[in-house]
């Protein structure tokens, strides 16, 4: 594993993965957007409103599975101080907010004309609300500090205490009353019918590629611009030896 | 080496240690946490005539009377059932079999005055063909449908509760 740590060794792979994951999402994309969107059935008891599901229980997935990827490299970068780990970190957490805004509010469109409510304080909800303020947390914790590599060990710190929250997302739905309907996706298979889990897997296939497509560009553009900074960094030192201050 | 050791296990044990001190809170917040109390929690429980809070179960069968904006009827967890009576607009979904959430307070009567409904559905997800298979092959339960919805103290799944659509979609 910790050979992925040197930064040409992982970019390597990264760029090898990078048109697969592209035309993978674009693909999914394609086909899964108009069976989920027009030719699926509308469900027996909600109508057309079960098309925001494939929006939303993708969106979800992926809040789910970029944190779980933000808090496993955050514990890597405070074990091993392996500066990739943080890297993907950092890239990550940025489209992870953006997954939980998503799935919030998709969630909330699909629950007033469902449930009746716009919002409710469930365990569910109020849970991802949380998951939504740690991405935000994150983010301004490791820019807080003057000192950037102060800010990435503090803002890791608070990605692993964070989470602590997924199981709590997870299980909400069955260790508490909610208001929100129990996970799809169950140990003894899907409730959902087959003809509505196609565009579903679809979607959260398209959602997933994109995710790892945007990772490599964001990864790539990182280490792009710590190359210029270090450039930088040596030009101005090497003046400064050119020139020395009276 | 050894100090990476070292910082490894402070990670492992620190999360182990938020881990069990988040579980304990949520344990001892559990009546906190939980969004409604069933019918038959309300009974036990001696709650406050004046205390707000949400009932869950499912309207019960024939129970629905509308007169206009005055609706009453009756949320069952098929072994309690707790009077509802309500003035205002339902959500699309609400119908007698359906899981149902109310806020409100009860009165001296037994008779829970609701200012809030609200619609629970369930999980199983499916299109109108293969509901009406479920249901024309016996292999439906209206109440069972939403039970696994409900996971109140006698509202645990059971083997009335269709099997996943899955299964029997043809």
């Amino acid at each position: 594993m910790h050979r992925f740590a040197n930064p040409t060794q992982f970019m390597r792979i990264a760029d090898a993965v990078y048109p697969w994951a592209a035309g993978l999402s674009l693909i999914l994309f394609l086909a899964g957007l108009p069976i989920a969107l027009v030719t699926s059935p509308p469900d027996y008891q909600q109508g057309e409103t079960v098309r925001i599901m494939y929006v939303h229980v993708s969106s979800a997935w992926l809040m789910m599975m970029v944190y779980g990827i933000v808090a496993a490299n955050s514990a890597a970068f405070l074990v091993w101080r392996h500066p990739m780990a943080n890297l993907v970190a950092k890239a990550s957490a940025p489209m992870g907010a953006v997954f939980t805004a998503l799935a919030l509010i998709t969630g909330m469109l699909w629950g007033q004309p469902m449930w009746g409510t716009f919002w409710v304080w469930d365990g569910r909800l109020t849970s991802t609300l949380i998951l939504f303020f740690l991405y935000l947390g994150y983010l301004a914790l490791g820019d807080a500090f003057e000192d950037s590599e102060r800010g990435d060990k503090a803002a890791a710190i608070l990605a692993l205490v964070g989470s602590v929250n997924l199981p709590i997302i997870h299980f909400s739905v069955e260790w508490w009353n909610t208001l929100h309907q129990p996970s799809i996706i169950k140990m003894d298979g899907m409730t959902v019918d087959k003809s509505l889990l196609l565009p579903l897997f679809l979607m959260m296939g398209a959602f997933t590629s994109y995710y790892v497509a945007v990772l490599v560009l964001r990864l790539r553009s990182e280490l792009l611009a710590a190359k210029i900074r270090n450039a930088r960094m040596s030009q101005v030192a090497v003046n400064q030896a050119a020139q020395p201050a009276e | 080496m050894t100090r990476k050791r070292q910082r490894l296990y402070f990670v492992v044990l620190g999360l182990l240690g938020f881990g069990v001190g988040a579980a304990l809170v949520l344990t001892a917040f559990q009546d906190n946490i939980v969004f409604f109390f069933s019918p038959s929690e309300v009974t036990t429980r001696h709650l406050a005539p004046e205390q707000r809070f949400r009932v869950g179960g499912l309207v019960e069968a024939g129970s629905l009377v509308k007169n206009g904006e005055d609706i009453s009827f009756s949320v069952t967890d098929l072994s309690s059932t707790l009077k509802v009576q309500y003035r205002g607009l339902l959500p699309d979904l609400f119908r007698e079999g359906q899981g149902v959430i109310a806020e409100g307070r009860m009165e001296p009567g037994g008779v829970f005055i609701a200012s809030e409904v609200l619609a629970k559905h369930d999980e199983n997800y499916m299109p109108r063909e293969v509901a009406d298979a479920l249901k024309k092959s016996g292999r439906w339960n209206e109440g069972g449908a939403t039970q696994s919805g409900m996971p109140a103290n006698n509202l645990k799944p059971t083997s009335t509760t269709p099997a996943s659509p899955n299964t029997t979609n043809p």
